[in-house]
């Protein structure tokens, strides 16, 4: 087994290599500057950053996989090591951080920006009947099947909870019920939306909008629906309230998880893996050098990159202080809330939702302008959110 | 943050003893996903018998939380106003 690290330097090892490791990496490397005394080591599964977004319009044809994404070096400040394998175990008695290959990394502090992963494999009939948009692959095998579709009922539902992107499933009706209207289908076609909760998203503002875009569209809202169960025979889904709706087409967001290795390290809870967070210091479970960001924590936040981006200067702050033996500066210190994010109506209109833990969104009434902003954002996303600089 | 507490006794409401809370989750502040998406996923989680209490700071939690606790077969064992937020308290029941 080696040591990849060094004795003589304080270690940040920050596990990830999505939104929430790559800003920490960047902003820190920027706050500690050139001094030979701290290695910033990012530790990633595959080396690639990717741009989950932008999965999504993969399944409307407006993407391709291959924009989505880009060697995680690249967007990284020269003092960031990258080191690529898979985390199997992080000892916190040895303050080490274990690879299935063997090879072993000491840490002084830890960052853990290792996200969610879906296990759809969780619901049985889920892979071979449901359809979903959270891989590039399965968002290709989503947009042949919206290609073959003549006609018929079009279910979309929740069967799992937390998941990443709360709005997605609404965007994913409304961008659906337009296609289905250009390509002269609407008529043949049923389009059902399954929403967890007693009304049609979480946040009563958003749920006033979008609920008479329901009306205008005529996708037929089911409340109180939580999926449960698939009955591939009878082509039905299965509430956990125990109701059921006939499917032609099935689109589900599948259950997600925390990466396993956090719960057999004993840092977070099974069954799901969901790392115990401050919600204002995001340190794990009241540990002074192990900091938690983005898809990984137990907060009651969406699980989405904007949450990761606007918590990355808090964790960057935090270890940068405690490096350079001075106070964390106030205003950096502590996580709000803050979470922003575009929101798809379709047929080219969008909205923008704003809040932190103090104040509820008031998204401005649907227009042109958020879809291109959100458009925009897509494309710009490379050259301004990895580097920590927006 | 999702908080998970030693089983302890509560204090009594009038001569109801209430049962001991399970868990808790602190989802004040919480606008999406919301405090009723987070008890979904507790529940999900939960055994049959568990208690959970949901701390919310959305005004619609009190009318939602009951009406899918109802809907989805489990028990609501309290609802309570603290300072500057709801208790509501449920067991699952199936």
């Amino acid at each position: 087994m080696s040591d990849l690290g060094t004795a003589t330097s304080q270690r940040v090892v920050i596990l990830g290599g999505g939104v929430g490791g790559t800003i920490v990496a960047n902003q820190l490397a920027r706050k500690v500057g050139r001094g030979p005394g701290v290695e910033i080591t990012i530790v990633d599964q595959t080396g690639q950053h990717v741009y989950q977004p932008g999965f999504m319009y993969i399944a409307f044809g407006r993407e391709r996989a291959a924009h989505l994404t880009r060697p995680e070096q690249s967007l990284l400040d020269t003092r960031v090591k990258v080191v690529v394998g898979e985390v199997i175990r992080v000892d916190e008695t040895e303050r080490a951080v274990q690879l299935a290959d063997g090879r072993q990394l000491g840490y002084d502090y830890l960052v853990l920006a290792t996200g969610s992963r879906i296990v759809p494999e969780e619901i049985p009939h889920f892979v071979e009947e449901a359809h979903h948009f959270y891989t590039a692959e399965a968002a290709e095998r989503l947009r042949r099947a919206l290609d073959a579709f003549r006609g018929g009922k079009i279910v979309i539902g929740i069967a799992g909870m937390p998941y990443k992107c709360p709005p997605a499933p609404l965007e994913v009706s409304f961008l659906i019920e337009a296609e289905l209207r250009q390509r002269g289908l609407r008529d043949k076609s049923e389009v059902h939306f399954c929403s967890p909760i007693g009304r049609a998203f979480t946040i009563e503002t958003v749920s006033d909008m979008a609920t008479p875009i329901f009306d205008e569209k005529g996708i037929e809202l089911h409340t109180f629906f939580n999926v449960e169960a698939i009955d591939p025979e009878r082509r039905v889904v299965q509430s956990l309230e125990g109701e059921e709706l006939p499917y032609d087409l099935l689109i589900l967001v599948p259950p997600h998880r925390g990466a396993q290795f956090l719960i057999d390290s004993g840092l977070a809870p099974a069954p799901g893996g969901w790392l115990p967070t401050d919600r204002a210091t995001l340190q794990v479970g009241g540990r002074p050098n192990v900091y938690a960001l983005g898809d990984a924590t137990d907060l009651p936040l969406s699980k989405a990159g904007s949450t990761a981006h606007f918590e990355a200067p808090v964790v960057a702050e935090r270890i940068a202080a405690a490096l350079l033996g001075r106070e964390p500066r106030a205003k950096e210190a502590n996580y709000t809330g803050r979470v922003m994010c575009f929101f798809e109506i379709g047929d080219g209109r969008g909205t923008l939702l704003r809040f932190d833990y103090n104040n509820p969104p008031h998204p401005p009434k649907p227009n042109r302008i958020w879809h291109l902003g959100k458009l925009a954002f897509n494309k710009a996303y490379w050259l301004t959110v990895p580097k920590g600089r927006f | 943050m999702t908080m998970t507490l030693e089983p302890t006794a509560r204090p009594s409401a009038g001569a109801t003893v209430l049962p001991a809370i399970t868990r808790t989750i602190d989802a004040r502040g919480s606008y999406c996903p919301g405090p009723l998406m987070e008890l979904i996923r507790s529940i999900r989680e939960s055994s049959v018998g568990d208690v959970i209490a949901v701390w919310s700071t959305d005004r619609g939690s009190k009318i939602d939380i009951p009406k899918w606790v109802e809907k989805a077969g489990h028990r609501l064992v309290a609802l309570e106003a603290r300072e500057g937020y709801d208790e509501i308290v449920v067991e699952k029941a199936r």
